[in-house]
């Protein structure tokens, strides 16, 4: 009965998942925040790559210490480099009108990125630069056409660029579609590597768009056991108390 | 009982000059109690549709405490709104698991009134003599349709911003007056930092005020004509010698005992959700409102939140948009006439005919669907079925007089249907 009561609830509910972020093109990745060494890996690259115009500015460094196991020494030789203090947020040097001038936009703050948008996309945009001679970055990027962003990652990934085939549409009349993406110069990093540091990078943004991850759902298990054996003495009451109603 | 036999009862197994006689001489704690809890009688055979009330109540006080500790940290500013959500999730102590408790307690809410709604209508709880229980409680429904409304628009984020513009709009599509009251609401030509102020000002102190003074009227009417149960029968036209009706059993602790179970067995679905998917897919915190509100960017797509998408689909069914409005706001008004729609001489959905119970399927099915389709962009085959469920919802109280006439019924029992 109580089971049946249950499975009323949660039929009640819409489970169908949706998707989140524009684009078509999206890969998929496991972001395990649990990983502890992908998400220091994360955070390393963050400060140095994407720090120099994005900020993050609900994360605080003492915090990301905390979480990520990580000593003062640790944190202010690895992480900071400005002279923040430990219990600063991650903002960044550039004067948001400075940005705005430079890029046509101010680069957005990325504390909820992941959450907003999702792992997948997160990790498909870092991946999906390509060359594109009509935008003044030289780069344009598949998940998020026309972004101002240039391709910061150029270095390790290398430039690629997008292969289009011809299909047929619905109507019969044939059009252009993304295939594949072909790298035509060699970065530092193999492609294997490469994807290796975006999951990372997307591990990282994936934990502080929400920091209180790594801890609600070990203590999620503690508290949902406690109430299944809570459960079974009410239920036992009740069972005994109500033996005398005829 | 009569007045000065109450005294005794009321006295008996207190001590002579004791605390709680010096205290119930000045205060009625103990016929308090009686009346409403150790000696107030419901049926036996209620089942566990009949759960959702006192659900209900543990979900408004679950609503009310995790508020005030939201409030604490919380700024209702449109600089500041965003970044103190944020701050909560992340550096005030226990925050993320007080704001948690109250984004999934919002749409709890709304669960367990629409299942303790429906439970009215299968077995009639709305009938005779308990027009105004139900009344009270549609005015309950309003009320927190209210109050999350409000409240959706304090995160800040782009949805609550643009689902606030979106929904303040209708009230534009009024004739001749619809503008400036547009504007008196929002208190500004768009939804500002003055807007958010008046919003939060609603739902902190004068929606809860509301809230809790209906709950208590709805509940003090429920005590004086008695739970209905699954069987529709009056308990208390049989009464035993003592006054005590035959299928009744005592609210403590025979009821309380089985609310208990119930409560537990919620609190496991509800900490399931806080600490294991807070966001329920998008369904109960949208991903778009992890973006901070910008009155210059229009997202893609806006959808209210699940709890509204039945009657945003059914607005947004009619081409005209005064009509829509007009539509939309009937479908929640007809709910209020239920008692006088319905003219079946019994109460439960036991002893109704087919008839009945073919609408109360078709009418779940439209609820559903209307739903799902209100969190969708109104395309073509989407409108259609729109329009088709929209004319199913009403047609569902629109006939009921005729239906509800028709139909065969079966002879109701004498006494609650009971297998201990």
């Amino acid at each position: 009965m109580v089971k049946s009561v249950i499975a009323c609830i949660l039929l009640g509910l819409p489970m169908i998942a949706s998707a989140a972020g524009g684009g078509g093109h999206v890969e998929h990745v496991d972001a395990d925040i649990s990983n502890e060494a992908s998400v220091q890996r994360g955070a390393k690259y963050f400060v140095n790559y994407c720090l120099g115009c994005h900020s993050a500015q609900y994360v605080r460094y003492n915090r990301l210490a905390v979480d990520l196991e990580l000593t003062e020494d640790q944190l202010v030789e690895n992480l900071m480099f400005t002279g923040e203090r430990p219990h600063d947020t991650m903002e960044n040097a550039i004067p948001a009108t400075d940005s705005a001038n430079w890029f046509g936009r101010t680069p957005p703050d990325l504390s909820l990125t992941a959450r907003a948008r999702g792992d997948d996309w997160v990790y498909s945009f870092l991946k999906s630069f390509y060359v594109d001679p009509s935008k003044p970055t030289g780069v344009n990027n598949l998940v998020l056409e026309g972004a101002s962003m240039p391709h910061v990652l150029w270095e390790l990934q290398g430039i690629q660029k997008a292969v289009y085939r011809t299909d047929l549409d619905a109507q019969g009349s044939p059009h252009e579609v993304f295939d594949h993406f072909e790298l035509v110069q060699p970065g530092t990093m193999t492609p294997e590597q490469f994807d290796v540091m975006a999951q990372d990078l997307t591990t990282f943004l994936t934990y502080i768009s929400e920091p209180a991850q790594l801890k609600r759902r070990s203590l999620g298990i503690k508290v949902i056991l406690f109430l299944v054996v809570l459960f079974l003495f009410s239920f036992l009451y009740k069972k005994e108390l109500w033996k005398d109603v005829h | 009982m009569s007045s000065s036999e109450h005294e005794v009862g009321q006295m008996a197994g207190r001590r002579e000059g004791g605390f709680n006689q010096w205290l119930n001489k000045r205060f009625p704690l103990d016929s308090l109690l009686r009346d409403h809890i150790t000696e107030y009688y419901a049926s036996k055979n209620l089942n566990w549709w009949s759960v959702f009330g006192s659900l209900a109540m543990v979900v408004l006080v679950i609503q009310i405490v995790t508020g005030i500790f939201l409030t604490m940290s919380y700024k209702p500013s449109a600089a500041e709104a965003f970044a103190s959500v944020e701050y909560i999730m992340r550096d005030v102590n226990w925050g993320w698991l007080i704001r948690y408790m109250h984004s999934t307690g919002a749409s709890m809410f709304f669960i367990v009134v629409y299942l303790h709604m429906f439970r009215s209508l299968i077995y009639g709880s709305y009938k005779s003599p308990r027009e105004l229980i139900w009344i009270f409680g549609m005015f309950i429904y309003l009320a927190l349709a209210a109050e999350a409304f409000f409240g959706y628009l304090l995160p800040w984020g782009q949805m609550s911003y643009w689902g606030a513009q979106v929904i303040v709009s209708l009230f534009g599509a009024i004739p001749v007056v619809g503008e400036s009251l547009v504007e008196w609401i929002r208190g500004d030509y768009f939804i500002s930092d003055i807007t958010l102020n008046r919003f939060f000002a609603l739902h902190v102190i004068a929606l809860p005020l509301v809230l809790v003074g209906l709950v208590a009227v709805h509940i003090m009417a429920l005590h004086e004509v008695g739970s209905n149960n699954p069987d529709g029968v009056e308990i208390k036209d049989k009464k035993g010698p003592d006054g005590v009706p035959l299928d009744g059993v005592a609210f403590h602790p025979y009821h309380t005992a089985k609310d208990l179970v119930a409560f537990v067995a919620f609190a496991i679905v509800f900490s399931a959700i806080i600490f294991f998917a807070p966001e329920m897919g998008g369904y109960f915190l949208e991903h778009a409102n992890f973006e901070a509100a910008d009155p210059l960017k229009t997202p893609e797509h806006i959808a209210p939140v699940w709890y509204f998408t039945p009657f945003y689909a059914i607005l947004r069914a009619v081409p005209d948009k005064l009509g829509g409005v007009i539509l939309m706001g009937s479908a929640m008004i007809l709910l209020f006439f239920l008692p006088w729609l319905d003219r079946s001489p019994v109460k439960s959905i036991r002893y109704r005919g087919w008839m009945f119970k073919t609408a109360v399927a078709l009418f779940v099915v439209s609820f559903f669907v209307l739903g799902f389709l209100g969190t969708q962009p109104a395309t073509g085959l989407y409108t259609t079925m729109a329009r088709i469920f929209t004319i199913v919802y009403f047609a569902f109280f629109l006939l009921m007089p005729i239906y509800t006439k028709l139909d065969k019924t079966k002879p109701v029992p004498e006494r609650v249907v009971y297998h201990g």
